[in-house]
């Protein structure tokens, strides 16, 4: 389910920086190899679990499956305040840069 | 256990990589279609500390969400020894066997993944450059 959660963000974060490309300037790309990062270390997880349970793995309890979605969505959020502190940070519009001189000047 | 440590340690080696690439890249690449006639049209190619920091991001997105999951799963602490499989022989030794197999597979697999992007990447900017070349000539 957390290999799930992941794969569907990368796949909706990979179409919305189709969508803005070449423009790249919310940083969406870093989001991408974010999610794909964890996406394909995950699938080797699930691959060893597989190895390890066998048809266990296609049948897990409820409760687990709903805590391995909690976990998912827990760690999707995690990704997107990730992003949001890196877009801050760089600030590729210079916003936060325009906000804090503003400030500055009054 | 502690797989994500493996890719984390690749994610830090890459990083210096990315670092010493991009010292020594001091303007874009350039790329000069052969077009027959003599001038070229210039063309922007990605360079390799670019191309490097896919894997970057790939490695330190992947190890801190997967450094997340273990937090949540009891097997990263805020305290000494931090991972808890550590506190023992017999979970060590497991968990050194997890990150030898698990852990190796993911840096593995990550790496794989990014020269797959290189090979596609770089068949697109030739592709890019034919037709450039060949407009160029029409025109």
């Amino acid at each position: 389910m957390t290999l799930l959660t992941a794969v569907f963000a990368a796949i909706v974060c990979t179409v919305i920086w189709y969508r803005n490309a070449p423009n790249n300037e919310m940083k969406v790309g870093v989001l991408c190899f974010m999610y794909w990062g964890a996406s394909l270390m995950w699938l080797v997880d699930a691959i060893f679990a597989y190895a390890e349970l066998r048809d266990e793995f296609f049948t897990p309890a409820p409760a687990d499956m709903l805590n391995d979605l909690y976990l998912g969505l827990s760690v999707v959020a995690l990704g997107l305040i990730i992003w949001l502190v890196i877009l801050l940070i760089k600030d590729p519009k210079g916003v936060v840069a325009a906000a804090l001189s503003k400030k500055k000047q009054a | 256990m502690a797989c994500f440590l493996v890719p984390a340690a690749e994610a830090i080696a890459v990083t210096v990589a990315t670092q010493i690439a991009k010292s020594k890249e001091k303007e874009p690449q350039p790329l000069k279609p052969e077009t027959g006639s003599g001038d070229c049209g210039m063309e922007n190619k990605i360079p390799f500390s670019g191309k490097i920091k896919w894997l970057t991001n790939l490695l330190w997105g992947g190890s801190a969400l997967l450094a997340f999951e273990h937090v949540w799963h009891g097997e990263v602490t805020p305290w000494f020894p931090f991972l808890t499989a550590a506190g023992n022989p017999s979970d060590a030794l497991a968990m050194l066997r997890e990150m030898s197999t698990a852990g190796v597979a993911m840096a593995l697999l990550v790496t794989a993944f990014w020269a797959g992007m290189l090979i596609v990447s770089g068949v697109m900017e030739k592709r890019a450059l034919k037709t450039r070349a060949a407009a160029k000539q029409e025109g």
